[in-house]
């Protein structure tokens, strides 16, 4: 016997594979400017900071990237409310994982950008007598960005991926518009076989369009 | 924290299942991807392309659907696997893009000057292979691929999601006979920590020492 391919189903509820598509992108989005606020913030207090801080951002980049995501969700979902007394919905809780988890990544890629900012650059915003403060946001911080950029765009794209982990908390994106057409009709493989290229025309189509925007402003 | 006691032989249980997942994906995925690796880096065009659109096509989707695709999907097509071997199949076919990937950037590492040196005193393609080239880029590969050991451990998490009863899965039901997420969540944290944080240890110290090759 074979499998007979129906695809009206999918074709039907297209508009929660699209939202999703959507909510997913928005959700990496979200994630990475709060991980980028994050991981700038640590970054900085990492190479101006004592030995404390050090060790205390060291422990948190240490422990989001050796635990898997899945349980990192799960934790703040269901875990922090728990003892925390108070609740939030699954997007707001997914969000703040994903943010935690990208600021972890962050911190290592601000840390190395600000490490790749010549010491000469810096010395000679000494001589012309800019305050530490304006060297920072003046010398450093915009040098450095030129450098993280590529880093950015794949952190991007790798966080688009792994926002198909919220549909386990019910978040409405993708992933969980593929399961609800799943459960609802059974049609499996049709669902699956149009949601993957979803993921991967997405996927590239950001690569190249990032690495556009790299070259704009790359540093060579 | 009497509890977290108690349900340690159980959580045991799924550790032994996370690392034997972990394993079997990690042989997997380090044969095929050296050999496709070597392939991508050396072959002909005919065997490139089919490679290329390999890694990029299983890089490019999220692991999470290509466990479900593979789970539910294999059994619609009339192959029936259990739900072990999909989830199995699906990450080692993930993880092989990855590893191909490493071996292909280990290789084009190695200046090209010296596969030409290699040439030059007269020795074949093999010779040069296996005096020059390997020996040089296994040391290039180790480190990130140990990176990669620790992302099939963390991945393995999600084969809890099609029922397999793996560490995540364990802590997930004791949880749920129990009630007190929190510190169930924190003692699993911990394990996995625990193993991956080794293992990036010896990757970063594989890092310094084989840091000694240059241009």
């Amino acid at each position: 016997m074979t499998y007979h391919f129906n695809y009206t189903y999918v074709w039907r509820h297209f508009d929660r594979l699209t939202w999703g598509l959507v909510l997913s992108l928005e959700l990496a989005f979200v994630s990475i400017l709060i991980g980028m606020v994050i991981g700038l913030g640590l970054a900085v207090v990492h190479t101006g900071g004592g030995r404390l801080t050090r060790g205390a951002v060291a422990a948190y980049v240490e422990f989001v990237r050796n635990v898997p995501l899945l349980l990192l969700v799960y934790l703040v979902f269901y875990g922090v409310p728990s003892v925390g007394g108070f609740a939030y919905d699954a997007t707001t809780s997914f969000v703040a994982t994903l943010s935690i988890y990208a600021g972890a990544y962050m911190v290592e890629v601000f840390r190395a950008g600000l490490d790749a900012v010549p010491r000469g650059l810096i010395d000679a915003g000494k001589a012309i007598g800019l305050t530490p403060w304006q060297r920072l946001l003046h010398v450093r911080l915009p040098t450095m960005l030129r450098v993280v950029l590529p880093s950015l765009s794949n952190a991007y794209i790798s966080l688009f991926k792994d926002t198909s982990l919220a549909s386990v908390i019910a978040v409405p994106e993708l992933t969980y518009g593929a399961q609800w057409i799943k459960t609802n009709s059974f049609r499996v493989i049709e669902v699956w076989a149009v949601v993957t290229p979803m993921y991967l025309a997405t996927g590239y189509a950001l690569l190249f369009a990032l690495r556009r925007v790299e070259r704009r402003f790359a540093t060579h | 924290m009497d509890l977290a006691l108690r349900s340690l032989p159980f959580l045991w249980g799924g550790l032994l299942v996370t690392l034997h997942v972990s394993l079997l994906v990690v042989t997997f995925s380090l044969a095929a991807g050296v050999l496709l690796g070597v392939g991508i880096a050396y072959g002909p065009r005919w065997l490139y392309w089919p490679i290329r659109f390999y890694s990029d096509f299983f890089r490019g989707v999220p692991l999470l659907v290509l466990i479900f695709f593979v789970y539910y999907g294999l059994p619609a097509a009339r192959i029936n696997l259990t739900s072990f071997a999909a989830a199995v199949l699906a990450l080692s076919a993930f993880k092989t893009a990855h590893v191909i990937e490493i071996v292909r950037g280990a290789i084009q590492s190695i200046p090209r000057g010296q596969t030409d040196a290699g040439k030059a005193i007269g020795l074949t393609f093999r010779q040069r292979f296996q005096y020059v080239v390997a020996p040089q880029a296994v040391r290039r590969f180790l480190p990130p691929w140990i990176n990669a050991v620790v992302d099939t451990v963390k991945g393995s998490a999600l084969v809890s999601l099609v029922g397999i009863v793996d560490l995540m899965l364990a802590i997930q039901q004791v949880i749920g006979r129990t009630y007190v997420p929190m510190p169930m969540y924190v003692l699993g944290a911990l394990m996995y920590f625990a193993i991956n944080y080794s293992l990036s240890l010896t990757s970063r110290r594989l890092e310094a020492r084989f840091a000694y090759i240059r241009e």
